[in-house]
């Protein structure tokens, strides 16, 4: 929990030194500790923001607009933000695309609620406006080049649409639409985020073509049923986000698709052995299939974590015995000393883990 | 330890399981309300800190020196106490608030965390009033059970107490390093120097900021803040020391012997702690004020429950001991402390038997 400042030069040697001052007479705890006191938002060791909107999009989704703090860096439309809530006093890490667009004041993640979903409900249902939340710097390679590719097309299904949601909007706040074809399914037109305000955006922008499926009314989206409506796909460069199903399916049947995966393939299908795993000094009970992030997590263990679908690496750890199942592939693996995605790997019997 | 008791194994066995289900009802029902009171705790205690301390800086004026020095002295207490023991206990791991987490705490005391978390949550709790092995029975200076060996140093039992009562955190560090064991050769000089090293590293930043950079932060009036701070420091080592040698000392409180610990079950590992820790009888502010550990009986049954759920298990767990016929030991703080006092004045001689 102890990061070493980086030498620097003149004015901020002293800003350095003033600080260190004030900390002897904080000593244990640091400034912050007093002056987040009045503002939480005043951490400079752990990025905040305030909740200042909620907007109901569907029944089942809703767009929370957060207020960072000053440490916040912006993100690049496309991208992911980790968010920490408190739900019943429990801290839950979630990782969420952004949709708002580059440069905007407040930055908005537009949440699904998923059933079971500890941390979904609570945003969709009942966040109060003022409430804090822990937030990471934006992150993710799912963004779009500069300069821009001359055609585009998006495909995506369900809450898939958030982070090509930020890009539209960029694209809109830039005047810079080009040909851009975007093909999304939802469930029903009532569960369609966004919907409203995707017809508004192809209105505006004769370059930009919209088109809304029904998975309700016309079946699962598919790569035959995009190149229909689409017939110079094979010209444009494809992003896809959305169901693993749908994105697999795009992979297989299209060269050069940049995909964006909200949960890991094949996850639920693997049933690993699990077993008693020795996290940072505490024994800890894994059950097949279920991840040792989740269950270090459920024991109280300070976890550190990221996406949580095992792309951004955030939560690896080193592996100091035993071995560990990929939940993803149902494979074995490790040798002491590897650095082990949390996220996506169940305890295969016995094993040690160092936390940092 | 069935010598301690008249219950058959399967009595024992029984009391274990129902305590058992009492633990797993709390666990189960933890949730906002508590995260919300440490954190309410923690707010005053830093208020109170923060306040104490600018009241001081006028304390050339006497009531204000009062005022100041009783806050700063409340603030040293929670914070030693409500908050840093049992955030260090992990009671509040389950929120997985880095900032509220036992791995990440660091408290306003010379015993560092880490050395604190092996001699006390290791040590103590698992070893509970087991003579020669937990060593806070007497913190290897007193003389406090029948089973220790007289020699005339205990001639200064009564003495010593005082001394260890004024200067109470510098013990709980000293007596994290056993000495008695690298005299015997079972530890290495090394480790018990970079233990020396701590405490001097966490002395130094506490002597800074309270006698020092303080002081000198209020110019003219250095001396009734060094007094205040001096103070605050002595209150909070008397309070502490008091509260916690009433724990497990006064008439009533058991201590076992190493034979006794052999093969322990679950069961009895209870019984044990049941016996061998004492209540304070209080209101509610006189229990935050010793961190709960007015509850020392229900704490040491469940070191990592929440400490504001003691309270209301404390009358399950008086009645469970009512039904198995287990001595249940309270009273209140003056009572205690006498008997406390009486026990080292009394073993500071050659066997005085009760």
């Amino acid at each position: 929990m102890f990061r070493r400042a980086p030498a620097a030069p003149g004015r901020r040697r002293g800003l350095l030194a003033a600080v260190h001052a004030v900390g002897a007479l904080t000593s244990p705890l640091l400034p912050e500790d007093f002056l987040t006191l009045v503002d939480p938002l005043w951490s400079t060791t752990s990025l905040r923001g305030r909740v200042v909107a909620r907007r109901r999009e569907t029944g089942r989704a809703v767009s929370v607009a957060i207020e960072p703090g000053r440490a916040w860096a912006g993100h690049r439309a496309g991208q992911y933000v980790g968010l920490a809530v408190e739900v019943d006093g429990v801290r839950h890490r979630r990782t969420y695309s952004l949709s708002s667009p580059e440069g905007a004041e407040h930055l908005t993640v537009t949440v699904q609620e998923v059933p079971d979903g500890v941390v979904s409900t609570r945003l969709v249902r009942n966040l109060p406006i003022g409430t804090i939340v822990e937030l990471d710097q934006a992150a993710g390679e799912f963004t779009l080049p500069d300069p821009l590719p001359e055609k585009l097309l998006f495909v995506t299904a369900g809450s898939g649409i958030t982070p090509v949601m930020a890009m539209l909007r960029t694209l809109d706040r830039a005047a810079a639409m080009p040909d851009v074809v975007l093909v999304h399914a939802a469930r029903s037109p009532e569960d369609t985020i966004f919907a409203g305000e995707l017809t508004a955006l192809a209105a505006r922008h004769p370059s930009l073509r919209v088109v809304l499926r029904h998975s309700g009314v016309t079946g699962r989206l598919d790569p035959g049923g995009v190149d229909r409506t689409v017939p110079d796909r094979a010209d444009r460069a494809v992003y896809a986000c959305g169901p693993a199903g749908l994105l697999d399916a795009l992979d297989e049947a299209w060269d050069g698709v940049r995909v964006e995966r909200f949960r890991p393939a094949g996850r639920a299908s693997v049933e690993g052995t699990g077993g008693v795993v020795e996290l940072g000094g505490t024994r800890v009970e894994v059950e097949p299939g279920r991840s040792l992030l989740d269950a270090g997590e459920a024991a109280g263990k300070l976890m550190p974590s990221g996406c949580r679908m095992g792309i951004c690496f955030g939560c690896v750890l080193p592996l100091r015995e035993g071995r560990v199942r990929d939940l993803r592939t149902g494979e074995e693996h490790g040798e002491p000393g590897d650095l082990v995605q949390t996220c996506v790997n169940s305890a295969c019997g016995p094993a040690r883990i160092d936390l940092p | 330890m069935r010598a301690a008791t008249d219950l058959s194994a399967e009595q024992i066995e029984e009391l274990g399981r129902r305590l058992d289900a009492i633990r797993d009802r709390v666990l189960a029902e933890r949730g906002a309300s508590d995260a919300e009171y440490i954190r309410g705790v923690i707010r005053t205690q830093r208020a109170l800190e923060v306040g104490g301390r600018a009241v001081l800086f006028a304390g050339a004026l006497p009531p204000a020196w009062i005022a100041g020095t009783a806050m700063l002295s409340i603030a040293k207490i929670l914070e030693n106490m409500e908050i840093g023991h049992n955030v260090m206990h992990g009671q509040w791991d389950w929120m997985r608030d880095p900032k509220i987490h036992s791995s990440a705490w660091e408290w306003d005391n010379v015993s560092s965390s880490a050395e604190w978390k092996h001699s006390h949550n290791y040590l103590h709790h698992t070893y509970t009033n087991v003579v020669g092995k937990d060593r806070d029975v007497g913190y290897g200076i007193l003389r406090l059970s029948e089973e220790q060996k007289w020699n005339p140093y205990y001639l200064g039992n009564p003495l010593y107490n005082f001394l260890l009562s004024l200067f109470f955190e510098y013990g709980v560090a000293l007596h994290d390093l056993e000495v008695e064991k690298l005299v015997a050769g079972e530890k290495p000089w090394s480790r018990v120097w970079q233990q020396i090293k701590s405490i001097g590293r966490k002395t130094g930043r506490q002597i800074l900021k309270d006698y020092v950079a303080f002081p000198a932060l209020a110019g003219p009036f250095f001396l009734p803040v060094l007094a205040g701070n001096v103070t605050a420091n002595l209150v909070r080592n008397v309070w502490s020391h008091a509260v916690i040698f009433c724990g497990h000392f006064p008439a009533g409180a058991v201590q076992f012997t190493e034979e006794q610990l052999a093969d322990e079950s679950r069961g009895e590992w209870y019984v044990r702690q049941l016996l061998g820790s004492a209540n304070l009888d209080g209101g509610r502010y006189f229990h935050l004020m010793t961190g709960q550990l007015s509850f020392q009986i229900e704490h040491h049954l469940f070191p990592d429950l929440p400490s504001n759920r003691y309270a209301e298990i404390a009358p399950e767990v008086r009645a469970l001991c009512a039904e198995y016929g287990l001595e249940y030991t309270t009273g209140p703080l003056w009572k205690q402390y006498l008997q406390v006092l009486g026990t080292i004045n009394r073993l500071a001689l050659p066997n005085g038997r009760r």
